[in-house]
């Protein structure tokens, strides 16, 4: 069954549905990072939220025309306008009030929602029966979704990617560096403009697939998820749009095969998902490669330690110290060195005193900045540079045979 | 308006309405001046799983197996957005975007998942609340406040959010000058010798359990809405920390009995035969008087503490 799903087999409203959230989960993830670089991801909050009295009014005000009411370019036509008007708030408030951004934040979404939810009882005693489905908007619902509606959703899906890609490049050149894209004579203000219309189109667009409390989940995660994955602005960008389009058609398709499953939460646990791995596992950035990182660095400051105690004849208590030299086969079970032992802790001695001198040696400064202890002097000396050393030092000291 | 109608029906979650925005805006006041304002939408997006938990392990709807499901999954999302802030090195603002969004589509999912269309649990219940439910039926009249018999039919949630409204007062009372001072200047609170980073995680934890409390009674929108708006209105009418909480509170307070009294009988006034949600309709007249006071509020903008003295 979710093979059928992921393969498009279950008829054409579930394929347009799945395809439509894939084309708007890949337009969430290019349009959020710009959000999130520009550290104003929680402002997707606030204009999710105020959607809601806009579809109600707009629900109101079709009805009022003798209309049905469910008329679903109607409905996201009221959520666009009142979300612009939630967004207008926020910028009026943080900007022309002493209000931080995220207090102006709250206060919108908190009021618009609340303002939202005394519409939605108006119109749950207006008239009864032809407001169902308005609670969708909440979460989310694509089960009994119009064969017009699943295409409306679909087509919009697809301009808004566009509409990302057209507009990628100052979009990218204002998240990263707003100074230099001032210079470069692009008009920043209008930029960022743009960058709120994205999210604005992304938010309307995703209402009723993904509904208005998780569609912000859609413009966070990928973002944050394709982080981990590389430092390069343009693969950040990219990342995000597949992680987004990948979380959006599988969650799509798996709630499409079953019906207990809700479109909205599906997709963003599945987001989650993805992030919880990268977090995890990604290779620079993920708590695992950071892990190994921290035990490589471990056992390099214990062999070290170990073999410059067995340069100096001291015995070794410490348990991990003594079980990696004897791993390495340079100490017997009993802390006595073995032959090859005995070479590398004469050499560990000797480059420590090598490192002694040279930084006791004004003209080795540089060099001798790069000591820490691990680094192997051979990486910041020459060979000729390290025969004077040792002219200087003379004799090899201190090794025991 | 006689007591006989509006003591049974409109007393007590008039009385809840304004202990659930007073106990929540006392808090909102640091919480907005800590740029922490968020901090009330996270909690109440994430105590819907603790308390889909809760009653999926206890299998009824009871109140201290719900309270404590949704502390516990409060707590969960604080370490987790910690986790994710410091292992990922993301920024706070994305971390718990990720986080709240993730528990509370879990908290869906649970719920749809599960059986629980027997019981009154469901998303409208946990967004809206249903304050207007929370009546006195024993009351006749105003003679009741003084029966003894009457009184022992009180909807429970009423004595729970008075106490927690005073845990509250006494919470900032007890470390007033610490909190004032810290959230201030953390700078000089740490030179002067004190804990800052244990001030600032009980002063969360005080904001979750009066989140809590709320939550139960109320819904999650009053809750999101009286942290941040009641505050932000009083801070445009003073520079001085004790007037703004005054105000804030006064702020509160009005929301709540307007808000009630216009989702409950202001529909009858204008011909309509049914009342509107009532936490709607508090967080909408809380939005409305931060408007008048960011537009008229004698403080309203930056630096105007220089102009006034």
């Amino acid at each position: 069954m979710i093979t059928d799903a992921l393969l498009l087999q279950l008829g054409y409203n579930a394929t347009l549905v799945t395809i439509g959230a894939c084309l708007l989960g890949m337009a969430a993830g290019v349009g959020g990072t710009f959000l999130f670089l520009r550290k104003r991801a929680l402002v997707s909050d606030a204009i999710s939220h105020a959607t809601l009295p806009g579809v109600g009014i707009a629900f109101m005000v079709m009805v009022a025309f003798g209309g049905e009411g469910r008329n679903l370019i109607g409905l996201l036509s009221g959520a666009a306008v009142s979300a612009a008007l939630g967004l207008l708030c926020v910028n009026w408030l943080s900007t022309r009030t002493r209000l931080a951004e995220d207090a102006a934040i709250g206060a919108v979404l908190s009021v618009f929602f609340g303002f939202g939810i005394v519409l939605l009882t108006i119109i749950q005693t207006m008239s009864a029966g032809r407001q169902a489905g308005l609670e969708g908007f909440l979460l989310g619902s694509t089960a009994g979704m119009l064969r017009s509606d699943a295409l409306i959703i679909a087509v919009s899906a697809a301009l808004t990617l566009m509409l990302v890609l057209v507009l990628r490049r100052p979009l990218t050149l204002a998240s990263f560096d707003p100074d230099f894209a001032t210079t470069t004579g692009q008009n920043v203000t209008r930029t960022d403009l743009a960058m709120m219309g994205i999210v604005l189109a992304v938010t309307v667009v995703g209402l009723k697939i993904v509904g208005l409390i998780l569609i912000v989940a859609l413009l966070i995660i990928p973002p944050v998820t394709a982080r981990f994955w590389t430092d390069r602005t343009d693969h950040v960008v990219l990342i995000a749009g597949a992680l987004g389009g990948v979380s959006a058609y599988v969650g799509a398709a798996i709630s499409a095969a079953q019906p207990a499953m809700p479109t909205g939460p599906i997709i963003v646990l599945v987001g989650f998902g993805l992030f919880a791995l990268s977090l995890l596992l990604a290779p620079e950035r993920g708590v695992v490669s950071a892990l190994i990182r921290h035990r490589q660095f471990q056992r390099r400051v214990h062999l070290r330690q170990g073999l410059l105690a067995l340069a100096q004849g001291q015995p070794i208590y410490e348990r991990l110290t003594l079980r990696l030299l004897r791993s390495e086969g340079w100490a017997l079970p009993d802390g006595v060195a073995t032959d090859d032992g005995r070479a590398r802790a004469a050499k560990a001695l000797r480059d420590e005193t090598r490192w002694q001198t040279i930084r006791r040696d004004p003209a080795y400064e540089a060099a001798a900045a790069h000591y820490d202890g691990l680094t192997p002097i051979e990486t910041v000396l020459t060979t000729d540079q390290i025969e004077q050393v040792d002219r200087d030092i003379g004799a090899p000291r201190g090794v025991t045979s | 308006m006689s007591g006989d109608e509006f003591v049974p029906l409109s007393l007590v979650p008039m009385l809840i309405g304004i202990c659930v925005a007073v106990a929540c805006a006392l808090p909102g006041n640091f919480l907005v001046l800590r740029r922490q304002a968020l901090i009330g939408d996270a909690i109440s997006h994430v105590v819907l799983p603790g308390i889909v938990v809760a009653f999926l392990i206890t299998g009824e709807v009871s109140t201290w197996p719900m309270l404590l499901g949704a502390a516990g999954a409060a707590v969960v999302a604080v370490v987790c957005i910690e986790a994710v802030r410091r292992l990922g090195k993301i920024e706070p603002g994305a971390a718990m975007g990720v986080i709240f969004t993730a528990m509370f589509a879990g908290g869906v999912l649970l719920l749809e998942q599960s059986d629980t269309s027997s019981v009154h649990l469901d998303v409208e219940h946990a967004l809206y609340g249903n304050l207007e439910s929370l009546i006195w039926l024993d009351a006749t009249g105003w003679s009741s406040l003084w029966d003894v018999q009457a009184l022992a039919g009180l909807p429970v949630e009423l004595p729970r959010m008075v106490f927690t409204l005073i845990f509250v007062c006494a919470f900032i009372a007890v470390f007033w000058r610490p909190l004032k001072i810290s959230t201030f200047d953390e700078g000089f609170a740490q030179t002067i010798g004190l804990h800052t980073a244990p001030l600032g995680l009980a002063l969360v934890i005080v904001a979750a359990i009066a989140a809590v409390a709320a939550f139960d009674a109320v819904g999650s929108i009053i809750v999101i809405a009286m942290f941040i708006c009641p505050p932000a209105a009083a801070r445009m009418m003073t520079n001085r920390l004790e007037h703004q909480l005054a105000w804030s509170a006064g702020f509160a307070a009005l929301s709540a009995i307007l808000g009630y009294v216009i989702a409950g009988y202001g529909p009858l006034w204008i011909g309509m035969a049914d009342a509107v949600s009532a936490a709607g309709m508090i967080a909408t007249i809380s939005g409305l008087i931060l408007a008048v006071a960011a537009v008229f509020g004698p403080h309203r903008t930056r630096g105007s503490a220089a102009a006034v003295g």
